[in-house]
């Protein structure tokens, strides 16, 4: 290979890494563009609730079942991993503790965000996208209605609104699941169980920092979801990619967050 | 699915979701307690306050009569200025003791308050004249070596 080749084979894969770079910056550009313009044009979406009513529908009663159903096993097996390790230091009166502070400050909000991620924010990548491939949008366009204030504004609130329900179901079925197991089964002290809970766990500290948790993670979940939709390729394929990646950065972006906004809540006001 | 069906829905989604968003804050959180009672301030100076932190429960014979407000270091005699809220159902005469005490070996600490016998009692502002620092775990070893050793000088004489 020739110096000359060598030289336009590495501008090549630059122009490639720089193009990728730039692709990526101007969709994050876009993204927060439309989420600002939703935002501006929720008016129609609260004027006319019934619409994010159907929406909340979709995306949380139809969530209910999973979300309520992990959430009991995830309490379950906390309390059996928990007390299998708590009896050890002959601490398994701190299961309740164990299983309430990890729900209701972690697992409530992550899980729960998760599984409205792949079960809600598929549905309404794909649902979106479709209308987009069938020319729905476009047709809405034509008709001089704002495609944004009818179908985006409603889909963003209904999930933005479900998220926190869910999470707290999710937080409240694992700890009746951690009772289940850990006092019915196992047989610790009720009293202990639950009081120790009640010590422990703070209202500001602990189930409001997780409930604003769970707002962070539905606004992002909903929000990459609305927008992959809208940005989705019209075809098949463009659809079935658009979906993917919702369910891809929707779970890393609640990954990521729940990194930050626990080093934001739960180190820096431990010690104050 | 028609309208109502899902307004039906929704609305039973919305009730269960605030309904544990309740569950988790009262029976989980307790909010019920300390909260909103009428209480009043004491004060406690000590030595050594070991891990105490602010919000700690202060119990008297177990029962938990109050929390600690705030925690200070008084540069002028350099002890520890604990600021105590306690219960306003629950009068404490003015020699009562307060000592820092554990839950437990590895528990969390807190002001153990025990009643004196004088006839008047706290009242806001005051302050617990008699206090007993927490014990220092590093403290309480050297002072049991440092017994043995005397003991073992002793024995060889």
């Amino acid at each position: 290979m020739s110096l000359a080749q060598i030289r336009e084979h590495a501008r090549g894969r630059l122009e490639r890494l720089g193009n990728a770079v730039t692709s990526h910056v101007w969709r994050l550009g876009f993204a927060s563009r439309f989420l600002f313009y939703t935002m501006l044009h929720s008016g129609t979406a609260l004027r006319r609730f019934r619409l994010t009513v159907a929406e909340i529908y979709f995306a949380g009663v139809l969530s209910l079942i999973i979300i309520m159903v992990s959430g009991l096993f995830v309490g379950m097996v906390l309390a059996l991993q928990g007390y299998d390790t708590l009896q050890r230091f002959g601490a398994s009166e701190s299961l309740g503790v164990l299983v309430a502070l990890s729900l209701v400050r972690e697992l409530g909000p992550v899980v729960a965000g998760l599984l409205f991620a792949s079960r809600a924010g598929s549905a309404i990548t794909a649902e979106i996208g479709l209308m987009k491939a069938t020319e729905q949008i476009s047709a809405m366009e034509m008709m001089a209605v704002d495609p944004i204030a009818r179908v985006v504004a409603p889909r963003f609130w209904g999930g933005v609104i479900s998220m926190p329900l869910l999470a707290a179901l999710f937080s409240a079925l694992g700890i009746f699941g951690g009772y289940l197991v850990g006092v019915q089964l196992i047989g610790v002290d009720a009293g202990a169980f639950w009081s120790q809970m009640q010590a422990a766990v703070d209202l500001r500290n602990d189930i409001l920092n997780g409930v604003i948790k769970s707002v962070v993670f539905g606004v992002a979940v909903t929000w990459i979801a609305v927008f992959e939709g809208y940005d989705a390729v019209p075809t098949a394929e463009g659809v079935s990619r658009a979906t993917t990646r919702t369910v891809v950065t929707s779970s890393l972006a609640i990954l990521a967050l729940d990194f930050v906004l626990t080093a934001l809540m739960f180190t820096g006001g431990k010690s104050a | 699915m028609n309208r109502a069906t899902i307004d039906l829905w929704v609305g039973i989604f919305v009730v269960i979701g605030i309904g544990a968003l309740l569950f988790l804050a009262l029976k989980v959180g307790n909010l019920a307690t300390f909260s909103g009672g009428e209480t009043y301030n004491v004060q406690g100076r000590f030595v050594n306050i070991g891990g105490l932190k602010v919000r700690a429960p202060i119990k008297s014979a177990g029962v938990v009569v109050g929390r600690v407000a705030d925690i200070r270091f008084d540069n002028e005699t350099y002890e520890a200025l604990v600021s105590m809220n306690l219960d306003q159902h629950y009068q404490f005469p003015r020699d009562s003791t307060a000592k820092i005490l554990t839950s437990g070996i590895l528990g969390e600490q807190y002001i153990g308050l025990e009643a004196g016998g004088d006839g008047v009692m706290l009242k806001n502002g005051d302050r617990v004249r008699l206090t007993q620092s927490a014990v220092v775990l590093e403290n309480l070893i050297s002072q049991f070596l440092f017994n043995k050793a005397a003991e073992g000088k002793d024995e060889k004489k």
